[in-house]
């Protein structure tokens, strides 16, 4: 499978942790003794990677809520580079729960 | 007046408890730890882990002396989780059993940071006084067992920066993702036993280079961070991020500190939670401004064009060093006082201690807590 494909589920992984952290107005991944403060586009994007939706389906939820339809490279760029960070990782859609 | 807004304090320190089953004599505890107050109770914590979120603190670590001592560590957990803190446990692993690990994991712990103090049992069990080596190995398999996310921690020095290429392969052994390789900083216990402590040069440069091959080997397997000591760097390190920037410390006692070893530091008196909220602390405190920002420096600091990146170092080594507070880190080679590190690591190839170790616990505390304790 190739794992940024478009038909593949993407989640939060196993050492990270996402949330919205009021006090820096910001969404945050932690990690032991760490922390990364996103920026608006990257929160949007992960909170949406919930183990329960494929790529496809993030790309066209973002496109409605930001009315758009030229996001698309940008968001598979963006997996990309998270999953090469360790962020995320992917199951195959077919698995989907 | 700065317009920058105020800084976040976005780590929160809890130091339990200063009991500790190890007598490592390295600990950065400070040496008078047998001769504090009583400790704070369950609500007084509570009230604690409340205020530090509300100032917008995210990551909490449990720490001591060794935090499951304390039988209410679950509890603190449960909450500190509820209230959306990361939760680290930074633990030497006595006394983490399968119900405790069991009861940690459902209250929400997110993280455990395990000590060992050498890669062979005979090193660790002398250098900690007691016997855990094979424990600290079954305690890393229950971790596992129960899918934490593992931070392996060292302690470095001359008695054992020989091995790292072999706690490197520990690490991996047990299945670590993070390894700390913490070169001993000499404030407390470590600065009273710096004979002993401090590496070569040679030693060093021969350890860099194991690090270097074992990272080439390992990639993102396991992520070794190894933090030399300041004494052999030429730039100093920003105090904890930058004094009263990022960290709250708060001692077993309710003593609230910008870095862990602030306690040397004289003319200041620093506050407790039992009798100041958090927020105060942290903003009105003169503890926490005394050395915030930059309006305090002198020269060469006041000067240097590298002042907002270092931040002046550490104040606790400028006062060790120099005796006084406000000076330049010694160890960074603009100060008018850099010889004196550069003349305690050329003495380090021949060091003969002429006293033995000084172990960290209750009697030696007792004994040397309060006086002017000194490095040889």
């Amino acid at each position: 499978m190739d794992e940024t494909s478009r038909h593949a589920i993407p989640r939060i992984a196993r050492l990270y942790r996402f949330q919205f952290e009021p006090a820096q107005n910001a969404f945050v991944l932690l990690f032991p003794e760490g922390m990364v403060k996103l920026n608006d586009t990257a929160g949007e994007i992960l909170r949406r990677c919930d183990d329960q939706h494929t790529a496809a389906e993030i790309v066209a939820d973002l496109e409605r809520a930001f009315e758009s339809d030229e996001i698309g490279p940008d968001v598979d760029a963006f997996l990309a580079e998270a999953t090469q960070s360790g962020w995320i990782e992917w199951r195959a859609a077919r698995e989907r729960t | 007046m700065s317009a920058a807004p105020d800084p976040i304090p976005l780590w929160l320190v809890a130091e339990l408890t200063y009991t500790c089953p190890l007598h490592c004599p390295f600990c950065s505890n400070p040496v008078d730890f047998a001769q504090r107050g009583t400790e704070l109770k369950t609500e007084e914590w509570q009230r604690v882990l409340r205020e530090g979120r509300e100032l917008g603190a995210v990551q909490l670590g449990f720490t001591g002396g060794e935090p499951l001592s304390r039988p209410d560590l679950e509890q603190l957990v449960a909450q500190a989780r509820q209230l959306g803190y990361y939760t680290n446990l930074i633990t030497s692993g006595v006394g983490l059993n399968e119900r405790r690990i069991k009861a940690l994991r459902e209250a929400g712990l997110d993280h455990i940071q395990l000590s060992f103090q050498d890669s062979t049992r005979e090193l660790n069990d002398f250098l900690s006084s007691t016997r855990t080596f094979e424990l600290k190995r079954r305690t890393a398999s229950l971790i596992k067992a129960h899918g934490f996310p593992m931070v392996m921690n060292c302690v470095i020095h001359r008695l054992n920066i020989e091995h790292v290429g072999r706690i490197i392969e520990l690490a991996e052994e047990i299945g670590a993702e993070y390894l700390e390789l913490a070169n001993t900083q000499f404030y407390g216990w470590a600065f009273l036993n710096r004979a002993h402590l401090l590496p070569t040069r040679k030693q060093l440069e021969v350890a860099e280079l194991a690090v270097e091959a074992a990272r080439a080997r390992l990639g993102d397997r396991l992520r070794i961070y190894h933090v030399i000591s300041d004494y052999y760097e030429n730039r100093p390190k920003r105090c904890q991020n930058g004094w009263g920037s990022t960290f709250i410390i708060v001692n077993p006692d309710g003593t609230a500190l910008p870095c862990h070893a602030a306690r040397v530091l004289p003319g200041l008196s620093f506050p407790s939670v039992r009798d100041s909220s958090l927020r105060d602390i942290w903003l009105h405190s003169d503890a926490f401004n005394r050395f915030r920002g930059t309006d305090w420096m002198a020269a060469p600091c006041r000067d240097c064009p590298e002042r907002e990146k270092d931040l002046g170092g550490c104040r606790c080594q400028a006062y060790m060093l120099t005796g006084d507070s406000h000076a330049t880190d010694p160890v960074c080679d603009k100060s008018p006082l850099h010889e004196r590190v550069l003349d305690i690591i050329a003495r380090a190839p021949q060091a003969q201690p002429s006293r033995p170790l000084i172990f960290r616990a209750p009697d030696n505390s007792l004994r040397l807590g309060g006086t002017a304790a000194t490095a040889e």
